[in-house]
């Protein structure tokens, strides 16, 4: 089961691993710049440190999840897709809720958010299921499917409500689906009947949105509408990536953070803080090294050995791209606010912990391009 | 399978979205960027709310009833990024520099929300605080609305008073727009207006520099100052009517008799509002509550008992218009009557001898209304009494009034198990035993007979819009005239019980009134045992323009103890009616010449 072998080491995926360790690297950099406390006001807080832990830990995964064949992913994907679903279903009944969002589950010493894994055992868990289709499938899917990897979770993902791993899920599932095969008719079909079922859906939909929530998509649409208020994130984000100016003000210059201008500066819109202080320079590389990253898991897909290595390297990338796209966009006001993290740079012990994994699962795919079955 | 062209696509996708991206940094970093550079330099929001001048209200002459007063407090617009020397601060304003730090470091402070660490500052410490200000970055004195009430005590039950907000009215959609410590009305008008004297508090948001320095008007909203209420209460009345009953406790309440406008509503002793508006201290509350005589309670609305002979009036209504006596009917008074082993006994031992209705109106015969109630039974006097607006509350909406009682056979099945005697309906008619009744009641009772029966609800508002009638009862133009006429026999005529209340500016015409409390039969001596003293008038008695009801708390005999009170009352209101006329009469001499020629042309 686990071969390490000069072969593995010498088709190991070492560009990826060096860009998500990068980015991590710039995300303690600018955790630690974002927490500091104004000049007198306290001691620096130690969000840093607790993320440099948690990289170490995700090292250990990464390392874990390369050195066994994904084909083991492939085999128990359905028993671990069921726990995910069960983990879902206990956060809603015994999660502990913060800001009107039950998404934390305590363990005792820890508490994690078990839809940041679930992500992943979806892929996995959905990829093997489209790959058991097989091709002869002709690009439709029985109900069944439908329901389990799309009715189900995101039933369970907006009753908590956690809009942003709903919509991830959403469009991970046309992803895959798409990128499985699909017939022209049935896009013709669900394009026809999706614009019929807008308004209402979108009516369900905003009547099943928290207050906070709400608010966001109107500050959204308008900024404008209350600048101290439900749009101040958004402008003073803004603001903060705007002064960044060319070359930035400067590593630990940034005084939007530690001021408090900034809300959410070491999570959500640490992009923010990071281009104010490091400039359009600095984001020219940050946003270069993500497109490395993208680049590198679409060539994985493209020489994976087979479907199923190929459908999740295509749904971990699009998962990195998704969430690279709305946390950005929302930083940058060109999307509405959804509290999304930025992968690998946003602080977040869970968050960072199942990015490495679902890194290490590329990396896998890559290194075994050229195994065959046996 | 994945096709070679499904990843170009997605390749496409990418590379398309970050240059989306990219563009929109360009435009943020480079194109916009000074201005950003700019903005995140000044960047400092601070939002100041300017409360709403409250409406100011005032009685039916004009005089304004409440003083709208700056009231300073100090605020810091605490910016994290700055040490604050709390010392030193500490000793600026004169707070516990503990609690000072736990109101800067609260976890929900907002770093665009000024924070208020002391309210209600004099002026000495206002000069204090402005000068030393520039010590303190971020501190600045901000002015809000107080009030002041010029009369103190006088009207304070009309007028109430403003205090802060309760947590439970916080809670409320009513109060849910306003800041938390804005200052509502609690109590009386103040409390019943609210809204209307409120107005809507506005608000700016401006841009402040590193020092706390205005740098930019951002957003500015103009408070709406709030509506004036014009009251229908004279308070010169009401200053008369406090000054007349000096240390007694009583109510006044003086109704117009076409509109239902009070007048005048006075309970005393009364509280001042004055020591609200900072912020009563909780040594001064408990002292108002537990007060003996309970300044806080209005006795107008709220403290019921027998109306005694005033009564005599509903009682003489029911039996003319039942036919049950004539204007001539007499009765002869031996000072009492028997009734198996009982003597109802009359006031005047000795007896009135023959009596006819006016005499019996006059001197306030007891045997006299004993035969009429005798012959009308209790059920028809209850009727009267209700339609006359006894009984139940006149629907004044200044606070829960009491209903009062007026005893009826059915009342005492219901409500007693028992049926009703002889001797009861004996006491009731001379408004004695079950009857209760409250001031205001009473002094609707009294504007029913002298507007000729229409039961009006009694507003606080000049002139209302509309005036509404609760209820009609017909009685015949003959009746009321022997009644009215009897009236002013009580104030006008020798003989009479309130001939004290006569006066020289205007006829009045009443009757008196007497509330035993027990325990003076029983011999007992002192203030506490002393009857309660009733008295009710209108003016002019030959065309009522006010009806009133006085009530006096152990005043003793309604005769001598209220009427002066009523008297004094009526007085000051014609009084001051005379002194307007007079003022428009010359103010209006221009166009008072028009009007002729203005009729012509019609």
């Amino acid at each position: 089961m686990i071969h390490i072998d000069r072969r593995l080491i010498r088709n190991f995926d070492w560009i990826t691993l060096l860009v998500v360790l990068f980015l991590t690297i710039v995300g303690i950099m600018t955790i630690y710049s974002a927490t500091r406390p104004a000049v007198g006001m306290g001691e620096q807080p130690d969000f840093y440190y607790k993320q440099l832990v948690w990289l170490g830990l995700s090292v250990i995964m990464l390392f874990a999840m390369t050195s066994f064949d994904y084909i083991w992913l492939y085999r128990l994907s359905y028993p671990m897709y069921a726990i995910g679903i069960m983990l879902l279903l206990i956060v809603l009944f015994m999660g502990k809720s913060t800001m009107g969002a039950q998404r934390w589950l305590n363990m005792g010493f820890f508490s994690f958010q078990p839809s940041e894994f679930f992500r992943i055992l979806f892929i996995v868990a959905f990829s093997s299921y489209l790959s058991n289709l097989g091709s002869d499938s002709r690009g439709s899917i029985p109900a069944r499917g439908l329901i389990v990897f799309c009715v189900v979770p995101l039933i369970l993902l907006v009753k908590q409500p956690d809009l942003g791993t709903a919509i991830l899920l959403l469009a991970l599932f046309s992803t895959l689906f798409i990128s499985q095969g699909i017939s022209k008719k049935i896009i013709v079909v669900v394009a026809i009947i999706g614009l019929i079922a807008l308004p209402f859906v979108g009516h369900i939909v905003w009547d099943g949105m928290k207050d906070y929530q709400k608010n966001r998509l109107i500050a959204f649409m308008d900024p404008e509408v209350d600048p101290s208020g439900i749009g101040y994130h958004i402008s003073q984000s803004k603001i903060t990536i705007g002064s960044g100016q060319f070359f930035g003000k400067g590593y630990l210059n940034g005084t939007q953070g530690p001021l408090r201008f900034l809300p959410e500066k070491h999570t959500d819109f640490i992009f923010a803080v990071f281009a104010e202080e490091w400039g359009f320079a600095g984001c020219l590389v940050l946003i270069g090294t993500y497109f490395i990253l993208f680049l590198r898991g679409l060539d994985t897909a493209a020489k994976a050995k087979d479907q199923v290595g190929r459908l999740m390297a295509i749904g971990i990338t699009a998962m990195f791209f998704i969430y690279f796209v709305v946390n950005i966009g929302m930083t940058l006001g060109i999307m509405p606010v959804v509290g999304i993290p930025l992968p690998f740079v946003s602080y977040g012990g869970t968050a960072l912990l199942s990015n490495y994994i679902a890194a290490g699962i590329l990396i896998s795919i890559r290194t075994r391009r050229f195994e065959l079955f046996y | 399978m994945v096709s070679k062209k499904k990843i170009q696509l997605g390749l496409l996708v990418v590379t398309g979205v970050l240059m989306v991206i990219l563009l929109r940094l360009v435009q943020l970093q480079i194109i916009d960027g000074t201005m950003y550079r700019q903005q995140s330099e000044n960047n400092r929001l601070r939002i100041l709310s300017s409360p709403a001048p409250r409406g100011i209200i005032y009685d039916r002459n004009g005089v304004a009833l409440v003083k709208n007063v700056p009231f300073y407090s100090v605020y810091i617009m605490h910016d994290p990024a700055r040490r604050v020397d709390t010392a030193a601060l500490s000793s600026l304003i004169g707070e516990d520099r503990q609690d000072i730090e736990t109101r800067l470091n609260r976890k929900d402070n907002s770093p665009f929300v000024p924070i208020r660490l002391k309210q209600g500052l004099s002026f000495q410490e206002v000069a204090r605080i402005e000068a030393r200000r520039s010590d303190f970055p971020g501190l600045f004195i901000q002015t809000d609305v107080g009030r002041s009430y010029p009369f103190g005590k006088t009207g304070a039950h009309v007028i109430g008073y403003l205090g802060k907000m309760t947590p439970v009215q916080a809670g409320s959609p009513a109060f849910s727009d306003l800041p938390p410590e804005t200052l509502v009305g609690q109590w009386g008008v103040e409390a019943l207006y609210d809204k209307q004297l409120r107005g809507v508090a506005g608000g700016r948001v401006i841009e402040v520099d590193a020092l706390g320095r205005e740098h930019r008007l951002v957003r500015q909203e103009p408070s709406v100052r709030g509506k004036d209420v014009v009251l229908s209460i004279d308070i010169r009345m009401q200053q008369a009517v406090e000054e007349a009953f000096g240390d007694k406790a009583g109510a006044l309440v003086a109704l117009k008799v076409d509109t239902g406008e009070v007048l005048a509503l006075e309970s005393l002793p009364s509280f001042d509002p004055n020591q609200f508006t900072d912020g009563i201290s909780s040594a001064d509350w408990q002292k108002l509550v537990e007060d003996k005589r309970k300044p806080m309670m209005n006795r107008a609305l709220q403290s019921q008992y027998p109306p005694g002979s005033t009564f005599k009036i509903v009682t003489a209504i029911a039996g003319l218009e039942e036919g049950v006596i004539t204007p001539d009917t007499t009765v002869n008074c031996t000072g009492g009557i028997s009734y198996g082993k009982w003597t109802f006994g009359c006031w005047k031992h000795e007896g009135h001898g023959n009596v006819d209705l006016h005499k019996a109106i006059r001197e306030s015969c007891d045997v006299y209304f004993y035969e009429v109630g005798k012959r009308l039974g209790i059920d028809r006097i209850y009727k009267y009494a209700i339609a006359l607006g006894l009984g139940k509350p006149t629907g004044l909406n200044l606070l829960k009034e009491r209903a009062g009682l007026i005893p009826s056979t059915e009342w005492k099945r219901v409500k007693r198990g028992q049926d009703w005697y002889l001797g009861e309906t004996f006491n009731s008619s001379i408004g004695q035993g079950y009857v209760a009744v409250t001031p205001i009641q009473l002094a609707l009772m009294t504007a029913t007979v002298a507007n000729g029966g229409s039961v009006l609800e009694p507003t606080l508002i000049k002139d209302p819009k509309e005036v509404r009638t609760k209820s009609k009862i017909d009685i015949k133009s003959e009746t009321l005239r022997l009644v009215k006429n009897g009236l002013s026999a009580v104030v006008n005529e020798e003989g009479g019980t309130a001939k004290v209340a006569e006066s020289s500016i205007v006829k009045i015409g009443g009757k008196t009134g007497t509330a035993q409390v027990v325990g003076k039969t029983r011999g007992l001596l002192g203030e506490r045992y002393m009857d309660h003293a009733w008295f009710v008038a209108l003016a002019p008695v030959d065309k009522p323009e006010v009806a009133l009801s006085v009530f006096v708390e152990h005043g003793g005999h309604g005769g001598s103890a209220a009427a002066p009170l009523a008297k004094k009352a009526i007085e000051a209101y014609f009084a001051d009616r005379a002194a307007l006329n007079k003022e428009t009469k010359t103010g209006a001499a221009l166009p008072g010449t028009k009007s002729p020629g203005k009729e012509r042309a019609e």
